[in-house]
């Protein structure tokens, strides 16, 4: 019952793990030829348990990733950066719908999936439960965690399942405009007053961590990976897409007279992997399982929205109303 | 020319505040489609106090649109009280953009055939982008007028109490008569006689009511604000006053 037209029957959880040889030969098949599996199509049971906990905990993280950004709409600096984080900001919760609609063809509801986020039994992104403490946390999340976020749904976007692709490449276009506010408002503040540096410079210091967490545990911890890269939902690994990341903007941060406060982090010429300090994953998994510095927060927020719009919801799926059509 | 520039700034003011606090609904929404809907017309709105502060900026050689927004004194702002209110919940949010955005509508209309040009202009481009916040606020307030008890109810009394600070948006300037002789715009009374015509329909059909008496609630045209204002001032200018005027951002 959340919203107007997207209201569907919970299907019933496919409840044997044990596929048809035949089919599961086929469905293979298919994917190794660069085909989409669609709505309708026969998958394996794993494949759509998968693909609805990874578009739905993307889903989440945007939902959820609107939450630290949003609170500085109404303190950005000016005209410019105002009107580009709120419209950058409604993009998220737009990628959110678009991914929510993505996860529904697989048959779970969006309310059901609104439900398991704020119960705690479905994750998001990791990093959004860090605060954003200065303007210059903004930037930071707008330049860094957006371009990992890219590097991410690329990959992605190429994958097997095709309503997630089709979300993603459309997420990807809105995304590459996220990245070139939140660069350029990055840069302005490296290049403006020593205030503006310093405040920044602070800011990279405390999101580097969270930063590193971003694409995951390294694959040697990396639970999913395998099946998920056969059956094209992921395609790339944790490591490799860290890397990838790395590549691209840790010259970018560099260049405008910004530190990384990692003194190990180097580029290993030889293997072209990057080496970095151990960023703490047992910090990492705290966090995702609720002890995070604002994973409480970030819920009851959430949980204030749901409870607080509960009687728009209600009234909108009255049978009794008399007015249905839309007034125009 | 004092005549125009007071025009133009109840407007950009009404505006920037206004969109403020529609843009407090980013991630807040009942549900996302609301979401999306109230950032859409937040950057709508603040667009427009943009285009109103760059033709002062422009025309009458003001300070620049990012000084007039986020430096003034709150004594020094001239929008209606309404928009300056704090959200409240959904429906005085929703009923407060019907209200609104009717008299925002026609007032953008009205002007789109001023003899001052270039506000000409710009109304015709603003009230294209109006009449989807109209027609959005008029579906919403229709349809949950309409539904359970307890949304009529709330659309009900939220329009109770947001009545008289909505006739507050038509409270008459010290250039009335010259903006009307000189073809500029036909004045806030003519303004509010086509908004009660348009509106008093729509709520019917939204099986609501209009409160018996009212007694409109003036003074944001002349600087006077409720306790509401000053707050969100603060936290706008927060960043931006962290700095020397025109430290780039």
């Amino acid at each position: 019952m959340y919203g107007g037209g997207y209201i569907q029957e919970e299907k019933q959880e496919a409840t044997s793990p044990i596929d048809d040889a035949q089919k599961l030969a086929a469905f293979e098949a298919r994917i190794d030829r660069g085909e989409k599996i669609e709505p309708h199509d026969w998958m394996p049971a794993d494949y759509r348990k998968q693909l609805i906990r990874m578009i739905e905990q993307h889903a989440h993280s945007e939902v959820i990733g609107a939450l630290p950004e949003g609170t500085w709409i109404t303190r950005a600096p000016g005209f410019r950066r105002k009107l580009a984080l709120i419209a950058k900001v409604q993009d998220e919760i737009g990628h959110a719908h678009l991914l929510y609609s993505a996860a529904e063809t697989l048959g779970k509801s969006r309310e059901h999936m609104i439900n398991d986020l704020l119960t705690g039994k479905s994750k998001y992104s990791n990093v959004f439960n860090y605060p954003a403490k200065t303007w210059a946390d903004v930037t930071v999340i707008g330049f860094l965690i957006d371009a990992g976020a890219i590097v991410n749904q690329v990959a992605n976007s190429k994958g097997s399942y095709g309503p997630y692709c089709r979300a993603l490449e459309r997420i990807c276009y809105e995304e590459s405009f996220h990245l070139k506010q939140g660069h350029d408002a990055f840069i302005t503040l490296a290049t403006g007053k020593k205030a503006q540096h310093d405040m920044l410079q602070d800011a990279l210091n405390r999101w580097w961590k969270p930063i590193m967490h971003f694409h995951g545990p390294p694959d040697k911890i990396s639970e999913h990976t395998a099946k998920l890269m056969r059956w094209k939902v992921k395609m790339a690994t944790n490591d490799d897409m860290r890397n990838q990341f790395l590549d691209m903007y840790v010259p970018k941060i560099l260049e405008i007279g910004i530190t990384i406060p990692d003194p190990n982090l180097k580029k290993n010429e030889a293997t072209g992997q990057w080496e970095f300090s151990d960023p703490d994953w047992d910090e990492f998994k705290r966090v995702i399982n609720g002890d995070g510095p604002c994973n409480a927060e970030r819920l009851a927020v959430r949980q204030y929205v749901e409870e607080h719009g509960k009687w728009v919801r209600t009234a909108m799926m009255n049978p009794n109303q008399k007015v249905v059509i839309p007034f125009a | 020319m004092e005549a125009i520039k007071n025009l133009l700034f109840r407007m950009a003011d009404d505006e920037l505040i206004y969109g403020h606090r529609m843009s407090e609904w980013t991630g807040m929404g009942p549900i996302m489609e609301e979401d999306i809907a109230y950032s859409s017309m937040a950057q709508d709105k603040i667009g427009h106090a943009l285009a109103n502060y760059s033709i002062l900026e422009k025309e009458f050689q003001t300070a620049n649109p990012d000084k007039l927004a986020f430096f003034r004194k709150e004594n020094e702002l001239m929008n209606c009280q309404l928009v300056e209110l704090s959200n409240h919940e959904y429906d005085f949010s929703l009923v407060r953009h019907f209200l609104f955005d009717h008299a925002d509508f026609i007032r953008y209309e009205m002007l789109s055939t001023s003899s001052f040009a270039p506000l000409a202009q710009l109304s015709k481009k603003i009230k294209g982008e109006l009449k989807y916040h109209v027609l959005h606020a008029d579906t919403w307030l229709t349809r949950l007028g309409n539904a359970t008890d307890e949304s009529h109810a709330r659309m009900q009394s939220a329009l109770n109490e947001l009545w008289n600070y909505a006739l507050g948006i038509f409270e008459p300037s010290d250039y009335e008569a010259q903006l009307i002789a000189e073809k500029i715009f036909d004045g806030e009374k003519v303004l509010q006689q086509k908004w009660i015509e348009k509106i008093s329909p729509i709520i019917e059909k939204a099986n609501l009511k209009i409160p018996s008496s009212s007694s409109p609630v003036y003074g944001g045209r002349k600087g006077y604000h409720t306790d509401q204002l000053q707050p969100l001032l603060t936290e706008m200018a927060e960043v931006i006053s962290s700095e020397a005027e025109g430290t780039e951002w």
